[in-house]
This record gives structure tokens, sequence and C-alpha cells, in this order.
């Protein structure tokens, strides 16, 4: 099993969700989260004072599949977020040990 | 003349807004998330505190009559004569209130300047001994004819030196005298809410037009002839409705033109401020100039002050809502614009309120009104900078001003008020402590 794990621009966070709704992902967990890479923040004035925003907000997915969806689900997040410029934020897949549904105690594969 | 007393009615509720919630929201919004509830809570206090202590001594200090003053041309009244309006009948109660709710918005100005750090209990102290010493006898002086007014009779209809060059010089004083916030000038201390902001400003404007409208005095003569009174009542109602809208919209426009020059954007808290500053020029002067030197009051407050707020960067002095850079510079220009842009052909023109030597500079007079305006804005900026700076040295010097360090950058709210003012993590920010407390309770009721 894997676990992706995406951030992205909010502004692009429904055009992703219906993508992986139309391939089949059936639940995900999203946060709003902020950070900065090389987009870094930027600069609000307030009566004359400039103050330097360092972080910028993004939208963070979540979800853990079966070994064989992993490169297609990340393929769908990159094409829905891409807008090409920069700031579209990363995608990256780490490999997860175990996963138990908390209803009926299944395990692994059957609990995602 | 019930058409009047309807009005004073009205306008005195208006002016009352202007405080709660207006300047509460106006102030509220540009403090940071931590701290708003602090800065609203200012006040609502000040109007409290300064709301009883004006109908026990104030009145009797400032005005002392039962009627618009005592022209005693005494620098301070007597707190006793009128105590607890002794001698002032019902039927001039209105004027009592309507001069409390100016008291009020005064002292509650100044909290801007202090924001995020100070103990509510210091404040309540400072109140009736700041309005006590400070507010009571310059409204004195500069309306109800005392020693000022006697000698150089200046022209400040609605209190752009007795409330706001003594309020911004007052705020600047305290803020020197408690110092800067933990952070000054290192880390954001960027408005948290703007929207509570531009609803303030908007609500301030709504206000001000009981604050500068409902400040008409009546001559002597026009009071006693019903069909004067009349004349009066809506031609100079008119003027200064008139002067107060047109300035405003100047301000706020100068102020937008000049950030957008000066730092790129035109900003939404640049339009409130813009709102704040012009209202506070027309202030003094919406009843003695012309609706072009009312477009001219405005414009030049609200270019001068945009500019003036960043001075206290320069001087590193943390006046943290930008009182002086507000309130003194516009009540300033709008005090001194008199001098310049005032006309006899005016509200307070007509009423024979000028001194002799005419208008303003552009309008035909010589240097005497001018002269006798900065007289006015000198007495005001050297009694509240020279006392506001005792009473403030005093209390920092017993009880102390400030809450501990540690306090402020937890946030006062929590410190001073035990609560906070958003709950947008509904599900992580209740529960535990409430809900065990909550529990604790129900089993010590189910033992007893």
């Amino acid at each position: 099993m894997k676990l992706i794990t995406a951030v992205i621009k909010p502004h692009k966070w429904e055009e992703a969700r219906e993508a992986l709704e139309t391939f089949g992902v059936t639940g995900m967990t999203v946060s709003e989260v902020s950070g900065y890479g090389r987009q870094k923040g930027h600069t609000e004035v307030y009566r004359g004072a400039e103050y330097d925003i360092a972080l910028v907000p993004k939208i963070r997915i979540e979800i853990v599949v079966d070994d064989g969806d992993a490169d297609d689900v990340v393929g769908i997040i990159v094409k829905a977020a891409q807008t090409g410029r920069i700031g579209d934020g990363k995608v990256w897949v780490s490999s997860v040990e175990t996963v138990v549904r908390v209803r009926t105690g299944d395990r692994d594969e059957a609990a995602i | 003349m019930d058409g009047y007393y309807a009005w004073m009615i009205v306008a005195t509720a208006l002016v009352l807004m202007m405080t709660t919630p207006a300047l509460a929201l106006f102030y509220g919004g540009m403090t940071r998330s931590k701290s708003v509830l602090n800065m609203m809570m200012m006040s609502y206090v000040a109007l409290a505190v300064v709301g009883i202590v004006f109908v026990l001594w104030g009145w009797s200090m400032g005005w002392g009559a039962d009627g618009v003053g005592n022209y005693n041309e005494k620098l301070i009244g007597n707190p006793f004569d009128m105590f607890g309006l002794k001698g002032v009948s019902h039927a001039n109660y209105i004027y009592v209130l309507f001069q409390l709710t100016f008291a009020v918005i005064t002292a509650a100005l100044i909290s801007g300047a202090i924001a995020d750090r100070v103990k509510l209990s210091s404040w309540i102290v400072f109140l009736p001994l700041w309005v006590t010493a400070v507010y009571f006898p310059i409204a004195h002086n500069v309306w109800a004819g005392g020693w000022l007014y006697t000698h150089f009779p200046n022209l400040d209809y609605a209190g752009g030196t007795v409330v706001h060059i003594n309020a911004g010089i007052a705020a600047g004083v305290l803020a020197l005298v408690i110092g800067r916030r933990v952070g000054f000038m290192k880390e954001s201390l960027k408005p948290h809410n703007l929207t509570l902001t531009m609803i303030g400003a908007g609500l301030l404007w709504f206000g001000w037009y009981g604050f500068n409208v409902g400040s008409i005095v009546f001559t002597a003569d026009n009071f006693a002839d019903p069909a004067k009174l009349s004349a009066q009542f809506q031609s100079e109602t008119g003027v200064t409705f008139m002067n107060t809208t047109l300035a405003t919209c100047a301000a706020m426009l100068a102020w937008l033109l000049a950030e957008r020059l000066l730092h790129g954007k035109a900003t939404s808290l640049g339009a409130a401020s813009g709102v704040v500053a012009g209202l506070v020029a027309i202030t003094p002067s919406c009843g003695s100039v012309d609706t072009l030197g009312a477009l001219a009051v405005g414009a030049v407050a609200g270019a001068a002050c945009a500019v003036a707020v960043g001075l206290k960067y320069k001087l590193k002095l943390d006046d943290s809502l930008d009182v002086v850079g507000v309130h003194l510079v516009g009540g300033i220009i709008g005090a001194l614009m008199i001098g310049l842009f005032g006309t006899l052909d005016s509200p307070q023109g007509v009423d024979g309120y000028f001194p002799e030597g005419g208008g303003g500079l552009f309008y035909g007079g010589d240097i005497t009104l001018l002269g006798h305006q900065a007289a006015g804005v000198l007495f005001t900026l050297v009694w509240s900078g020279v006392i506001t700076a005792v009473i403030a040295l005093a209390i920092k010097f017993t009880i102390g001003w400030r809450v501990s360090e540690e306090e402020e950058v937890d946030g006062i709210d929590f410190a001073e008020h035990g609560e906070s003012a958003y709950d947008i993590h509904a599900a992580t920010s209740t529960g535990g402590l409430s809900l065990n407390s909550v529990v604790a309770k129900a089993k010590e009721e189910a033992n007893a």
C-alpha cells in the first residue's frame, strides 16, 4: 500500500477531487496548510508598513491506495493541479505498513 | 423647537454609537486576533466609566450651567457646583447627554495607541483621572466660556481641538510612557480582520452626522424667535451635513491616491483610515467653511495623514493604531485650515463667532483667525500633553500599566479576560477543560 501526499494550490483542489472521484478514489483526508517553496511568500502593506508574508496557503491531500493504483493517482493529481507556474506544489508517495478500518477491524487491502 | 429637540435625541444616540460599537470595531479589526476583545473592551469600558463621571462632576467642571455654558472665563470649572446635575433642569438633560457622548469617545480614542498591552484595571483608573484633569477643562476653555474662549476665541464647531487633538496628543504621550509592544518593528503586527475595520469606519461616518450636525448652537437672538430659530436650524444643519460629507469623500480618495503613489496599492485599510481622517479634519471646520473649503480640508487631511502614519516607525513610537497620525494630525489640519478657508458666509460667520479681522486668509481675512486657531491648538497640545504625562507616569510607578511580557505574547484577551475572540477550529478548541468541569460538577452533585 502507498500513502500519496499532495500539496497543491487551493483553487485547484476541487478539480483534483473531481478527477480522483471519476477514477474511483472513494475517500481522502484534506487539510488547509501553509508553507513555501520556490514561490516564496508575498508582501502586504498596511498604512505604509510592509509585511513579508512568508507562508502561502495550500491544500494537502492524503490518500492511501493499493500499490497498483499509486502511479495513476499521482498522474491524475498532477494533471488536475497543474498550471505551469511556480507554486503548483508537490506530490510524493511513501510506503505504508498497515491500515486498519476502525469500524470493522479489517486490515490492509480490505481496509482501503 | 420640538424638531430640534427630537434631532438632539437622535444625534446623541448616534454619537454614542460611534464609541460602541463603531470605534470598538474600527480598532478591534486592526489588532491581532489574540487581542481584539481587549481592544473592544477598552471602548466599552470607557463608555461606562466616563458616562458616570461625566454626570457626577464632568458637566459641572466643563459647562457648569443649566444650559450650554457658564462663561466664567476661568481655566478650570468647579466640580461641586452642579455635582450630580444639581440645578440642571430636566429639559436640559439632553445637552448633558450629548456632551457626555463626546467625553466618552475622546477617552476611548486614546486606547488605539496602547493596544495589546495594558491592564484593564489601569485603563479604568486612568479614565476618570484623565477626563477630570484634561477633557473637562479643555472643553470648558474651548466651548463653554473658559479662559481661552475669553482671550483667544477660536472656532471649533464639533471638537477638532477638544476631541481629536486632545486625544491624539494624549495617545502619543501614553504610547511613549507605556512603551512599545513586544515585537514592534520586528514581528508582523498586521490587522487581523479588516472587514470589522471597514464596518467600524462606515458606522463612524454615519454616527459622525450626530457629532457634527448635532453640534449646532443657537444665537440668543434666534433662540428667542421661533421663525429665526427654524431658519438657523435648517440652513446650518444643511451646511454642516454637506461639509461633513464632502470632506470625507475627498479624504478617502486622497488617502487612496497617496498610498497608491507611495506604496503601490489602494487598500481597504487606507479607505477606512481616509474616511476617519476626513471626518476628524472637518469636525472643527464643518460650520466655518464652504463646499470648496470642505473639499480642500478633506483632501489635505487624507493625503497628510496617509504620510503621517509612517512617522511612528522613524520615531520608533508604538502608537499602535495611529491615533497620532490620524487624530492629532487630522485635528490640527482641520483647526488650522479654518484660518485659511474660513468664510463669513458660513454658519459660524453669520452667527458672529469669527474674531475681528474677518474670514480666513484665502477668504479676505487677515492673520487674526489663523492666529486664534493656532492658539487653540497650542493650548490643547500643552495642557493635554503635560497633564497626560503626569497621570501616565503616576500610574506607571504605582499600579503599573502593562501585563507581563509572557501574557502579552500569549495574548491579552486570555490573560485579562479569560476569553478568546474566535472559535474557528471548534472540534479541537473546545472540549477538554470545560467538559471535565461539567462532569466533575455532576459527580459532586451525585455524591452529595
